[in-house]
């Protein structure tokens, strides 16, 4: 039998529920960063918990190893400054070429490293949160990905934070060409639940003929991500629809089940 | 009931939620991470009023939905309708058990999850569903089932440990006590 105090309590979850849901776009976001933010100490404490063994190995480090390590470095480094100079020039030579044919100018890419905090804890959603926010100039909607690939593009910016849908999610849809003779272009969709590195390639055309193995980069067709970022290699395609189209299963070239930092992709 | 038990609870939602975001080995390992939220709902609902039932649902379910992409506020209607049926039907439910405990455990698990992904789907969200969702279902409510009899004692030594427990009257009465002597009766006589 329902008490008085039963209803109260009944009607007082209800109406705050409804009235969460109520709220404009911009309002809900707000208390959801506001309240996400509670978590602020935790993440820190947990980075610090993170950071001590690193510390300690680098603490006991030996001497020997670590000048033998800056010595590759140091090779490295030089290496990467004369291909750094032999790119600028290819750069300048192909910026001279698009404006003698009326291209326009390709920027280069700024990036910016920011580290993952915290994975979405609900299993239907492929998400996660890094810290940089709209303090360091992030924006929605910015491409994020690592030395290997493409991860996903940024869906909501905090002061501090942000969050990032990865590649599979539903709500991370990417325009990608295939790198075949045929450049066939198709959309990366969502993927299944289990398996993360896989994701459906789909509406190719019907007469695509993908192998397996072949390069999946972006298009650069949904304004969104630049052209020629690699999303990963096809596995294997299929006919559907009765032959309308083709769809194909790209196992991504970034294991994103074990993401730790991530690059945002500034225009 | 006092605040105490209250105040732990909240903190083991609190605790839960980060937990489940910032380790994700159990989902490495199964595919699925299991969510700590409708377990704690048991308990409270089977141990403590219906406030902390309702702050559980409500903060508990913000909690979770701020590190999620969920929408604010879906996942503290379902852990709520729990909370709430078992808190009406828990004079029936023999608390203390292990099994009733598993079982209620598996139940509230199993329910929280579908009833979010129902409310998304009513809502017009597209969460990520397929034949794999059904395993993460499965480990969910194992998972749940396990750890409720878990929570339980642990919350039972924590009361022992660090709440205070109600003054209990002694049974001595000045009122009614029998007083017995040769001297007395004799001046009554």
């Amino acid at each position: 039998m329902l008490k008085k105090k039963h209803y109260l309590a009944l009607g007082a979850v209800t109406l705050a529920a409804l009235l969460i849901f109520s709220l404009p776009q911009r309002a809900t976001s707000r208390l959801k960063l506001a309240t996400g933010s509670l978590f602020l100490p935790l993440f820190g404490l947990l980075n610090t918990a993170q950071q001590l063994p690193v510390d300690a190995a680098n603490a006991v480090m030996p001497r020997r190893a670590l000048l033998r390590e800056i010595g590759e470095l140091q090779g490295e480094n030089q290496q990467l400054r004369i291909q750094s100079a032999q790119t600028a020039a290819m750069a300048r030579e192909n910026d001279q070429l698009r404006a003698l044919i009326g291209w326009q100018r390709q920027t280069p890419w700024k990036l910016k490293l920011a580290n993952v905090i915290v994975r979405d804890p609900a299993n239907w959603w492929r998400s996660v949160q890094i810290d940089l926010g709209s303090r360091d100039g992030l924006r929605e909607n910015l491409p994020v990905l690592t030395p290997d690939g493409l991860v996903g593009r940024v869906a909501s910016v905090g002061y501090a934070r942000s969050q990032v849908v990865l590649l599979g999610d539903p709500n991370c849809r990417v325009s990608a060409r295939v790198e075949n003779p045929a450049h066939d272009i198709g959309v990366i969709g969502a993927s299944g639940p289990l398996d993360t590195s896989l994701v459906e390639l789909t509406y190719l055309s019907g007469n695509a003929d993908l192998k397996s193995g072949e390069g999946v980069v972006t298009s650069g067709e949904g304004e969104i991500f630049p052209p020629g970022i690699p999303i990963g290699q096809v596995v294997d395609s299929r006919a559907v629809e009765f032959g309308l189209y083709t769809e194909a299963r790209v196992k991504l070239s970034t294991n994103l089940g074990a993401l730790e930092q991530v690059w945002v992709l500034f225009p | 009931m006092n605040l105490f038990n209250t105040i732990l609870i909240l903190a083991a939602a609190f605790l839960a939620v980060f937990g489940e975001a910032a380790f994700p080995l159990l989902r490495h390992w199964l595919g699925a991470q299991v969510d700590l939220l409708p377990v704690l709902m048991v308990y409270a609902a089977l141990n403590t009023d219906i406030v902390t039932v309702s702050l559980l649902a409500l903060l508990g379910g913000m909690w979770f939905d701020a590190l999620s992409a969920n929408p604010l506020g879906l996942s503290s209607l379902p852990l709520f309708a729990i909370g709430f049926v078992i808190y009406l039907q828990r004079e029936l439910i023999l608390r203390e058990v292990p099994f009733a405990q598993f079982v209620l455990g598996a139940v509230a698990s199993a329910a929280a999850p579908a009833a979010c992904v129902l409310l998304l789907l009513t809502g017009g969200q597209e969460p990520l569903l397929g034949w794999g969702s059904l395993w993460q279902w499965l480990v969910m409510t194992a998972g749940g089932a396990v750890a409720t009899p878990i929570v339980f004692e642990f919350f039972n030594w924590c009361q022992k440990a660090f709440g205070y427990q109600p003054r209990t009257e002694p049974s001595f009465r000045p009122d009614r006590e029998i007083r017995r002597g040769r001297q007395k009766q004799n001046v009554n006589f």
